[in-house]
């Protein structure tokens, strides 16, 4: 590997994107350090998805740079970013409904994989990583909304990626579920993947964050532990809410 | 993917291996079931004498191998296009104004046909791939539209005089048959099995997994390295050189061609609607659609007496009215949900 592999694996640099005249993002700076689970947390409308948009490449900001393993990747298309070894989830599963969810991780492993054959086998073997080889042959329009969630997480892995983005793949499941998600998220960055995720359950997000970065009307409010965050004020104040202060 | 052996959930490799196997199967198996169709049908025009039902049998083919080629854009692509009249037209006309003017072969002007289909497409797709859903559909319409008004004031092509070929005793170097239709409905039959064959070989390959992609949603597949536009482009060049050799046999088969009768927008939706009906973006809707639809509309023509243009295209409109509404995946779709069915029986 190059020499990079000492600094950051993330690098967002001062990065402001405005819609017209809503500003969904506002001077962002934040450093990812390799191997962390990094906690993305802030209430509605803070710019947690703009900012994820901004690193998977759907968006490009108006000012800023974002820097990948030491290269600047602000102008790469998302396809481009993602043979780099970025993939993400989306927040609303947008699983390939008319295949099934073989087809669907085959997809992503071709990112990585030369030949259909190899991406099958390599998808096979994403989809006993993230336990849903019971329904290797179900028709994706067909999941049950937690098994669409694990299925984006799978199609994501199944390209190979050093640095994963995921959106909200804990909400709305059930406590067990949740458990469960929690155990795969750890194992894959066990398996020494970076990962960035968006989540609003405290309670299951910071045990599992090594750090957070808290997003407030499109910039960053305070980063930190999360053992810090949630007695810092001014986070209370904008997202976690004087219930919290209580606790 | 170090971690990936101590995580694996305990049950074996036995599944992996199990599913390649059964995948393997599965794709020898379709395999064996279009060599049998293809036989089959290749030995039905020796059985059917009449010449009108192998007119017939000719047009079904024909068409069947056009709406295979144009579902491989619109089907697995899910870029509908309802312009695939242009290259048709094109192959068309290649092949009649080599042969009739020039007197070369009407084999290289399905080679060159093909392959300025191929660069029309390209070049029709640089800014309509950027439209999106209906729009594009809109833009192919209206492209195909003006290439029908240029040719209809190109006298170089025979303006709206069109073009005769000449006649020339049968003979497979001039594509010339006017004794015995059977070496129209193989040469119908070879295009289709080289659409088929393309189908069956590219739904496995790293495009076919990008269009399917593409189609159901280009955000996701982006995020997920492929290449959306270069996909589409892809897809569209490779159904217009198809089209355009469809284009180039129907011009020898019918020995006549003018604008209206090669390149009006009847002929866009007539390559669209039997994968429509069949099953859009599967190895066998096109073929099954066509059998449906090409049989009915030309025998009902015959009934109803003269060209009666309105009356098949209300018939088309009804059908896939029908469709849509009772089966929009197509009548393929119908035997696959019964072996489901019988499956959860079991």
């Amino acid at each position: 590997m190059s020499a990079n592999t000492s600094g950051p694996i993330l690098r967002v640099d001062d990065v402001t994107l405005a819609f017209g005249g809503l500003v969904a993002n506002r001077d962002v700076t934040l450093d990812v350090a390799r191997g962390e689970i990094l906690g993305l947390i802030g209430p509605n409308g803070a710019g947690k998805s703009t900012l994820f948009n901004l690193i998977s490449g759907v968006y490009r900001p108006n000012r800023g740079r974002i820097l990948f393993e030491g290269a600047d990747i602000t102008r790469l298309p998302p396809a481009e970013r993602c043979r780099r070894g970025i993939a993400r989830t989306f927040q609303v599963p947008r699983s390939f409904d008319s295949m099934n969810v073989l087809e669907n991780v085959t997809v992503g492993a071709l990112a990585r994989h030369p030949t259909a054959a190899a991406a099958r086998r390599a998808a096979l073997e994403t989809l006993e990583r993230v336990e849903l080889t019971h329904r290797t042959e179900a028709v994706a329009g067909e999941l049950t909304p937690p098994e669409k969630r694990r299925l984006e997480v799978a199609r994501a892995l199944a390209t190979g990626p050093s640095l994963l983005l995921l959106d909200e793949v804990l909400t709305g499941l059930t406590p067990s579920e949740a458990k469960a998600g929690v155990g795969l998220i750890r194992r894959v960055a066990e398996a020494g993947v970076t990962v960035i995720m968006v989540e609003h359950v405290m309670e299951v997000v910071m045990p599992l964050v090594d750090r957070a970065v808290v997003l407030h009307l499109g910039s960053v409010l305070a980063q930190g532990l999360p053992a810090e965050l949630v007695r810092d004020d001014a986070v209370i104040t904008a997202y976690l809410g004087e219930r919290h202060r209580a606790a | 993917m170090a971690g990936t052996t101590i995580t694996a959930a305990p049950t074996g490799s036995l599944p992996l291996d199990e599913s390649a196997r059964r995948f393997t199967a599965k794709r020898r198996r379709s395999l064996y079931v279009g060599a049998v169709v293809f036989a089959a049908l290749a030995a039905l025009p020796y059985a059917i004498r009449d010449v009108y039902l192998q007119n017939v049998l000719v047009l079904t083919l024909l068409y069947a191998a056009l709406s295979q080629s144009w579902n491989i854009l619109g089907g697995y692509c899910g870029q509908i296009s309802l312009g695939h009249a242009l290259y048709f037209g094109i192959g068309a006309y290649a092949t009649s104004i080599l042969f009739v003017n020039y007197g070369i072969t009407p084999w290289a002007g399905l080679g060159l046909g093909a392959v300025i289909a191929a660069l029309v497409a390209l070049a029709i797709g640089w800014p309509c791939f950027r439209l999106g859903g209906h729009y594009f559909s809109i833009a192919t319409i209206v492209i195909a539209e003006a290439g029908l008004l240029l040719v209809q004031n190109w006298d170089f092509v025979g303006g709206a005089m069109g073009v005769q070929w000449p006649f020339n005793p049968d003979a497979w170097a001039t594509l010339q048959f006017a004794q015995d239709k059977v070496p129209y409905v193989h040469l119908a039959l070879g295009l289709f099995v080289a659409t088929w064959l393309v189908t069956y070989g590219v739904a496995e390959s790293r495009w076919g997994y990008g269009w399917r992609a593409v189609k159901d949603d280009p955000a996701a597949a982006q995020s997920l390295g492929v290449e959306v536009f270069r996909s589409k482009m892809a897809a569209a060049a490779i159904s217009a050189f198809f089209t355009a050799i469809g284009g180039g046999l129907y011009a020898a088969y019918v020995s006549y061609i003018d604008p209206e009768s090669v390149m009006s927008f009847r002929f866009s939706l007539l390559f669209a609607l039997p994968a429509v009906l069949g099953g859009v973006g599967t190895l066998w809707g096109a073929l099954v659609g066509a059998v449906i639809l090409i049989p009915i509309t030309e025998i009902s023509r015959s009934y109803l007496g003269g060209t009666g243009s309105g009356i098949d295209l209300i018939f088309y409109g009804a059908l896939v009215m029908i469709v849509s509404l009772a089966r929009p995946e197509g009548v393929l779709s119908l035997f696959k949900r019964t072996r489901k069915a019988r499956n959860a029986e079991i």
